[in-house]
């Protein structure tokens, strides 16, 4: 019973598992669902689905099955993970659109697309639903007037590489070999956890005490110490915008991750590349810089190094003075890169784009050559693999 | 096991779906795990829960410092320490020195209570791991007194999580799961009705329009939740504002009044204006 639409959630991609399954039909037996369609549905979705951002593709699965309903299953796995639905462009465009643009060829005419379909989506969003690509539920549907109108607009750097985003199926390998998380991540970070006692002595030492008690004749002499804490130290520099743009999700998170999981972590961004300044607001990115050799001055050389960055930019931009894309930078960037690990041996770089483009791409060449090799995919497993390197 | 179903009470509407959720958990005897936007009644739950069954509350409200073992029991024993360099004749049973948990509490009770672990996600990552077992089972054992705690009923356990931290999957399968949505406007009027059984019908609308116009705002950083709008509703009862006032589109002045309830964040309030203020110009042109 209801086998056939265990194994279709399986396949659906919801992570139920038999244990569920049981509970289901034990709730049955007791007969909690009693004769209505309507209840069943309620008991079955307490019981398998346990996530809220998975409860919509249930609901699909459920149609599906139970209603025979055609809402055609290609649909459901239509193969784009939710971080890039969360793309405002996926949202508007269909599948053969995307492909015809494709075949046209160019960022531009994306952008142009995508413009045109905005323009005609303010004149006529109350059906709003009909607009919003095939696999979405996306909080987007709500907004009543167009916020992305502007913001695609603007945020579309120049200097983007053509339209990677479309590229399907490099990132549902991604999203199906790991699941990044925040969790995830945490979990891996851990690794590099190094505890040391250090500040006010606020937890009691049992063998200290018994040893003193001891030594004072059986009178109690209570020994306290400092609480345990991560000592591990780690300086953290992230890629902004451009490229980038495509990865903010993933690196969010880890971001996040790494602030709860680290006492000492200073952040730093910068911008396809290090050059003679990093900064702190992305705001405020040309007021308020910090020279580079500031940082390497102020932060001891036992810190951790770690980039986050798809390396990915013109070769010039790395090896030759005013290759900046944004300002005149008199010392190339490889310059300035080897001076920071001088500094910090300690070093990895973490690329959020997918391995197997690493060859294709010169830049990030150069960067693994600059960098010893130390440059891991940003999944869990490179993550795991970078943080064994930063030992 | 009971014949008893938990419905909506005088102080709390339940939809269909939170209903069969709770009700699965009550028969099944398995932990629930609910969660929804901040604000719309996930503690409030396990209260009504108890009060609709006519059960005791237990309420575990976890830190970030929570520890699992804090919610079974603690070991003092700086305690016994101190008695002993006193002579003291109570030192001689360790037993008094176990200082119980809201667990074991739960465990102890004579019916079947309701026990409420509040925020799980505020603990340290591996604290749902921790409680697996005692949560399966509902038993534990005591070290120190070499005693097997049971529970002489299985508690029902209402665990609610703000989603700050994902929880682990072997965690996750042994509970039912709800998602408490947020309320469209049907369930809304009943809420607020809940609440202020005498309110004008006008003022009801007029403040359900106005509510739902704020939380469609898009780029809000916190949207306005239930408890919010209940707030807010108190605060135009107590300053008397007719349902006039909050009809936005023929006042010339579009920010609803005493908006402050509604929106917590400076940077909304801020974005909130600006809009209001682009869109009157637009309408003057």
């Amino acid at each position: 019973m209801l086998i056939p639409f265990f194994y279709l959630l399986r396949d659906g991609g919801l992570k139920t598992s038999i244990t569920e399954l049981l509970t289901l039909l034990e709730a049955m037996q007791q007969g909690l669902a009693g004769q209505s369609v309507d209840d069943f549905y309620f008991l079955a979705r307490a019981c398998l689905v346990k996530d809220e951002s998975q409860l919509d593709r249930f609901d699909r699965i459920f149609s599906v099955y139970f209603k025979g309903v055609e809402d055609s299953l290609s649909d459901l796995f239509a193969d784009i993970p939710e971080d890039w639905l969360r793309q405002q462009a996926e949202l508007m465009l269909s599948d053969e659109e995307r492909e015809k643009i494709e075949a046209l060829g160019g960022f531009e005419e994306l952008m142009k697309a995508l413009k045109e379909r905005l323009e005609e989506q303010q004149d006529r969003h109350e059906g709003g639903s009909k607009w919003i690509g095939t696999a979405g539920t996306s909080p987007f549907g709500a907004y009543g007037f167009n916020p992305e109108g502007v913001r695609i607009g603007q945020q579309g750097s120049g200097n983007r590489r053509a339209v990677k985003v479309w590229d399907k199926r490099e990132y549902r390998n991604l999203d199906d070999s790991v699941e990044l998380g925040t969790r995830n991540i945490k979990i891996a970070l851990r690794r590099l956890r190094k505890f040391a006692r250090e500040g006010a002595a606020d937890q009691l030492d049992l063998d200290d005490t018994i040893d003193k008690t001891a030594r004072n004749a059986g009178l109690l002499d209570i020994r306290m110490v400092p609480e345990r804490h991560n000592a591990v130290k780690v300086l953290l520099c992230l890629d902004i915008g451009g490229s980038m743009d495509d990865h903010v999700r993933i690196c969010e998170e880890l971001f996040s991750a790494t602030r709860s999981e680290f006492k000492h972590l200073e952040y730093f961004y910068f911008h396809n590349f290090i050059y003679e300044a990093l900064w702190k607001d992305n705001r405020r990115r040309h007021s308020e810089r910090i020279p580079t050799l500031d940082i390497t001055h102020k932060y001891a050389s036992d810190y951790k190094l770690i980039f986050v960055g798809d390396a990915t930019m013109s070769p010039y931009e790395i090896v030759y003075a005013g290759g900046s894309v944004e300002h005149w930078n008199d010392e190339p960037g490889a310059v300035w890169i080897k001076r920071l690990l001088r500094t910090y041996p300690n070093a990895i770089w973490l690329n959020p784009e997918p391995e197997t483009r690493w060859d294709f791409t010169p830049s990030i060449k150069l960067v693994r050559e600059i960098i010893d090799d130390r440059m891991y995919p940003l999944t869990i497993a490179g993550l795991d693999d970078g943080i064994k390197a930063l030992h | 096991m009971t014949d008893q179903r938990f419905t909506s009470t005088s102080t709390y509407v339940a939809t269909d779906d939170l209903k069969m959720a709770v009700n699965a958990a009550v028969t099944l005897e398995r932990p629930i795990l609910v969660k929804g936007e901040p604000g719309t009644g996930k503690t409030q739950l396990a209260v009504e829960v108890a009060e609709s069954l006519g059960r005791p509350l237990y309420e575990w409200h976890i830190k970030s410092t929570t520890k699992a073992q804090q919610g079974l029991y603690e070991y003092d024993a700086v305690a016994r320490l101190r008695d002993s360099q006193l002579g003291d004749d109570r030192v001689h049973d360790i037993g008094n020195y176990i200082v119980r948990g809201k667990l074991w509490e739960a465990f102890e009770s004579a019916v079947q209570p309701v026990l409420l672990i509040d925020e799980i996600d505020k603990a340290d990552i591996e604290f749902p791991n921790d409680l697996l077992q005692e949560l399966d089972r509902m038993e534990f054992f005591v070290y120190e007194t070499k005693r097997l705690i049971k529970a002489r009923h299985r508690p029902i356990i209402v665990i609610t999580s703000n989603n700050e931290k994902e929880l682990p999957d072997a965690f996750l399968r042994r509970c039912f799961f709800h998602y408490i949505k947020f309320p469209d406007k049907e369930t809304m009027h009943k809420i607020v009705d809940v609440h202020f059984p005498g309110l004008k019908k006008s003022l009801l609308s007029e403040a359900l329009n106005a509510f739902y116009k704020v939380r469609e705002v898009p780029g809000l950083k916190k949207k306005p939740s239930t408890s919010e709008l209940l707030d807010w509703i108190k605060l135009l009862l107590a300053e008397d504002i007719p349902p006039e006032a909050l009809r936005t589109e023929n006042s010339r002045k579009a920010i609803p009044p005493l908006y402050g309830a509604l929106l917590k964040n400076e940077q909304d309030v801020h974005l909130f204006e600006q809009l209001v203020f682009l869109d009157r110009r637009t309408r003057q042109q």
